[in-house]
């Protein structure tokens, strides 16, 4: 297997950066969708996120990775077993959804190789078992074929994938991080989808000239020695993890006090978004944002700094204005709480 | 428009390169173009791999076997097909294989077949988004991953990809997500074949050999600090955005200095990795003397349409580039690389970038009952659903065995060959490209009637013949007065259309924005239902009746300008026919806001009017 990029070395971008680790910090946010230009490191970052990601503890042999102890979410063979299951340490799951990949190996299906040899039914779990606590990455998205969109759409919200199938009857948690990248000249994506991300962002080549001879370096040396170039970017990999560790510990703790929910309803309203998806999402990735921050306190510089990635595709369309969404938030945030908070 | 103010700067220099002995230039062409060759085979995974543009012959003939000789013997070469299946193209459940060996067996997909050598794609052009996406995934991660019929793999796939495009300059290019990957892209279209000899058998062996040299060291070129900065600031320049096109670059110099044997990079192969790699990129030309307002509508190019950056690059290039010797060579001698054709290129893009589907006619739709069949997928029967038998068999297939037993053990005996079940039922889906509708919006207010509302109707009666032996289907509104009317909602029926436009009374104010607040909305409702839909306008440009209804020309104007500038945001295509007896601002302003085609209409017959918008709009509907 090829090794990743490392996180730490990716230049520039730091929206797209800070959105994955929100999103690691708490997956209850919902998803990451990250549109933009060609060759600005949208499957990079992600799949350097799998690298630097703390691991996670699962019961052994349980092909749903299900988390020892935790009876609530776990697998029908977990939650029947007694005892103590055997438990072991292992990386957070990254799973690939390749393009062209069939509704049987994403759901599972049954286990051909056993029907084929020992002619019993045996049902084999698919990419989103495997995805189970972790993420699962889907490489341009808006290509993804619509029956197979509907059913991650299903998946992500309920958190359960259901097989029937073969007159065998399968439930299964399926809880990830719905990671979404793509160009939005290649198809747009449907609003229905669109929703369901928690975080969206729009990533552009960098124009400084400078930044853009960094990327080339960069790429060229991770090309030429991977193993040294990795373990010169080894230390602030580890930072990054333990900053998540501990933002993680902290985020329990965290309180979002009325004067930024009422900052984030304020907000909500001046954009026009609907439904209150926009809103409680605002207050999660605070949450995340601050703890992340090391903060005693989430306070409202800490929503207006995530504000945009949070409201950008929640935002109706308004036909006489050209300015990008992104815009249009930052410019209410302006508008609502003085130019002075923005920079804070 | 900015292409015309570009035109004014590119005539000098397009003017001195035809100054330029043919044959000198030939020679020079496929002098590159051999060097191309040579310095792919070094290692084709290291560059993506080439974009040829040329038609089918011996020129294209001879440079492929020349790649074919260069690479070194044991190189995996494979050619894939157009319509290549998945489980081909990736790999996937070996089915007969399967059967016979009673237990599952992967097949390995033509990419992992090819690792570590090059994989020649026919007729690019006509690649479809789906298998190009999947090609460039493979490109970038050097793996082939399957998740597919019971198989999943991942497989090292460092492949070189030779996309052999013949597309012409009317046709769409092949898909950017592709060749936005291929670090090479030569022309050889206009080379005879008498222009280019291949080397002798004794000059190819010392390629070969300089090359099996190259391929060990060249990841150990040095290059300065200035070789990287020129190649970035010339990328910046001409607008290539991607950093994947600098990367080619600055890996292609390096291998070209390791092909001439030495461990530094110069001057040359910094020239050389501009004309190969980033002047055929060029989404515009590098800023010069005069200064000029930043463009209006940025022109994309076909082979790289990304949207600009907010900021004007030109400007931050202009910043950064003083005068800096290796710099400015290189992007000379990239300038000098500009195909001719970028202007036209460029405009021909500036009409393609308006109708949004990236140029196609009619974005193609997949549904389950009408079209050109595309594959299948797991699905239950319902009325209008096609089931497709052959892969419902290959399905049910491998479960036979499993199958007879659990019947045999609940004590059923079947005489059937083939147990199917539910759960096998594959049914074909069918895509299909959207219909054409041409809205025509006449303007039969008093002005326009007094000039020629006559010949107006001519042109859109000719024009409905086209529209007819298209195929397309046509509608018809009419603004005067205070209203605009749809006289004809879409319609195939040549003759209705004939009809209804003959009995078009002429005469009143002119509405125009209520008329193009019309023609949007049934723009809008009829791309809601998958048509491609361009809207003709013929008129005067001449409002007189704001939104309100209420005369007063200059509310109006601006009132119309405002609605042309919503009908564009909406992505609406159009042409605006302009009537007035002379060519007159308000029809070109009213254009220019709507994004729309600028025509007048001359004193002409009504049957050269109709092949000049016919050409206009096959330009923004055609494939």
């Amino acid at each position: 297997m090829n090794r990743a990029f490392p996180f730490s070395a990716i230049v520039g971008q730091d929206d797209m950066k800070l959105a994955l680790l929100l999103a690691a910090v708490d997956p209850a946010i919902g998803g990451v969708l990250v549109l933009g230009d060609r060759g600005t490191g949208k499957s990079t970052a992600v799949r350097a996120l799998a690298a630097i990601l703390p691991p996670i503890r699962v019961v052994a042999g349980c092909p749903y990775g299900c988390e020892p102890g935790a009876a609530a979410a776990a697998c029908p063979a977990c939650s029947a077993a007694t005892g103590k299951p055997a438990a072991l340490e292992r990386t957070v799951p990254v799973v690939d959804l390749p393009l062209g990949a069939t509704e049987d190996r994403v759901v599972g299906a049954l286990d051909l190789e056993r029907a084929l040899t020992a002619g019993e039914k045996a049902f084999e779990p698919g990419l989103l078992a495997r995805a189970n606590r972790g993420f699962l990455y889907v490489d341009e998205v808006n290509l993804l074929e619509d029956h197979l969109v509907d059913l991650l759409i299903d998946v992500a919200a309920s958190g359960q994938n259901v097989v029937e199938r073969e007159g065998l009857s399968i439930r299964h948690p399926a809880r990830f991080v719905l990671v979404g990248s793509g160009n939005p000249e290649e198809g747009e994506l449907r609003p229905q989808l669109l929703d369901r991300f928690g975080l969206s962002l729009d990533v552009r080549t960098p124009t400084d000239l400078a930044q853009r001879i960094e990327v080339i370096k960069r790429r060229d040396a991770f090309e030429r020695d991977p193993d040294s170039f990795l373990a010169a970017w080894r230390a602030a990999d580890e930072a990054i993890r333990d900053a998540i560790l501990k933002a993680r510990k902290r985020l329990q703790k965290l309180e979002v006090p009325d004067t930024v929910l009422e900052a984030a309803a304020t907000l909500c309203t001046k954009l026009g978004t609907d439904g209150l998806r926009g809103e409680l999402t605002l207050m999660r990735t605070a949450r995340a944002k601050a703890a992340l921050d090391g903060a005693r306190s989430v306070r409202t510089r800490h929503l207006l700094a995530i504000a945009p990635m949070v409201l950008r595709h929640r935002l109706r369309r308004d036909p006489l204005d050209e300015t990008a969404s992104g815009v249009r938030v930052e410019r209410a945030i302006g508008e609502l709480f003085g130019v002075e908070s923005v920079a804070a | 428009m900015t292409a015309v103010d570009a035109s004014g700067r590119l005539e000098p220099q397009a003017a001195a390169a035809d100054t330029i002995d043919p044959t000198v230039r030939a020679a020079e062409l496929w002098g590159r173009a051999m060097h191309a060759a040579a310095l792919l085979a070094i290692e084709p995974a290291a560059l993506g791999g080439v974009w040829l543009k040329a038609g089918a012959g011996p020129v294209r003939e001879r440079w492929l076997v020349l790649l074919e000789a260069l690479l070194p013997d044991d190189t995996p070469r494979r050619r894939i097909p157009l319509n290549i299946p998945d489980e081909r193209l990736l790999g996937g459940l070996d089915l007969a294989a399967t059967l016979q060996a009673g237990r599952p067996i992967a097949q390995r997909g033509v990419l992992a077949e090819a690792h570590g050598g090059v994989v020649m794609l026919a007729m690019a052009e006509r690649l479809g988004a789906a298998t190009a996406t999947r090609l460039a995934q493979v490109l970038d991660s050097g793996e082939a991953l399957v998740a597919r019929d019971g198989i999943d793999s991942r497989l090292p796939a460092r492949i070189g990809l030779v996309a052999l495009d013949e597309s012409t300059r009317d046709d769409e290019p092949p898909p950017t997500v592709l060749t936005e990957r291929l670090g090479l892209i030569i022309a050889l279209d206009g080379l005879l074949p008498s222009q280019c000899e291949a080397p002798d058998p004794v000059e190819l062996r010392g390629w070969r050999q300089d090359i099996t040299a190259a391929r060990a060291v060249w990841r150990n070129v040095v290059a300065d600090d200035e070789v990287l900065q020129a190649l970035c600031s010339t990328a910046a320049a001409l607008g290539v955005d991607s950093p994947r096109a600098a990367l080619a670059a600055f890996n292609l110099a390096r291998m070209a200095a390791a092909l001439d044997g030495r461990d530094k990079v110069d001057g040359d192969d910094c020239t050389l990795a501009a004309r190969l790699v980033i002047a055929p990129r060029a989404t515009r030309l590098p800023p010069q003397q005069s200064e000029e307002p930043p463009p209006e509508q940025q022109p994309e190019p076909p082979q790289n349409q990304e949207p600009p950056p907010e900021q004007n690059p030109l400007e931050d290039a202009a910043d950064q580039i003083p005068d800096k010797p290796l710099e400015d060579t290189v992007l000379e001698a990239a300038e000098a690389a500009i195909p001719p054709g970028l202007l036209a290129m460029l405009q021909a893009s500036l009409l393609m970038g308006r109708t949004r589907s990236s140029g196609k006619s009619g974005a193609a739709q997949t549904n389950y009952r009408r079209g050109r069949p595309c594959g299948s997928r797991r699905g239950s029967l319902r009325p209008g659903i096609r089931l497709n038998v052959i892969d419902t068999l290959r399905n049910a297939a491998p479960w036979q065995p499993l199958r007879r037993r659990e019947g045999a053990a609940a004590g059923l005996s079947s005489h059937r060959r083939v147990l199917i079940r539910p759960d096998d039922f594959q049914v074909t889906r069918y895509q299909q490209r959207s219909e054409t509708t041409t809205l025509f919006v006449v303007d039969a207010s008093g002005s326009s009637a007094l000039h020629r509302l006559a010949e107006a109707k001519g042109a859109v009666e000719l024009l409905l013949a086209d529209c007819y032996v298209r195929r397309d289907r046509v509608a018809l509104m009419a603004f005067r007065g205070k209203a605009c009317e749809l006289v004809l909602p879409p319609t195939r029926s040549l003759t209705r259309a004939k009809r209804s436009l003959a009995g078009l009374p002429g005469g009143g104010g002119t509405p125009m924005a209520t008329a193009i607040d019309a023609a949007q909305q049934l723009y809008e409702q009829l791309s809601r239902r998958g048509d491609s839909v361009v809207v003709v306008l013929f008129t005067d440009g001449r409002a007189n009746l704001d939104r309100e209804g209420r005369p007063g020309r200059a509310q109006a104007e601006a009132d119309a300008l405002a609605a042309a500038r919503r009908a564009r945001l909406s992505g609406m295509a159009s042409v605006l026919v302009d009537t007035s007896p002379q060519p007159a601002p308000n029809g070109q302003r009213l254009a220019l806001e709507l994004g729309a085609l600028y025509q007048p209409l001359p004193y002409v017959e009504a049957r050269a009017l109709s092949r000049q918008i016919g050409a206009s709009v096959r330009a923004l509907t055609s494939a």
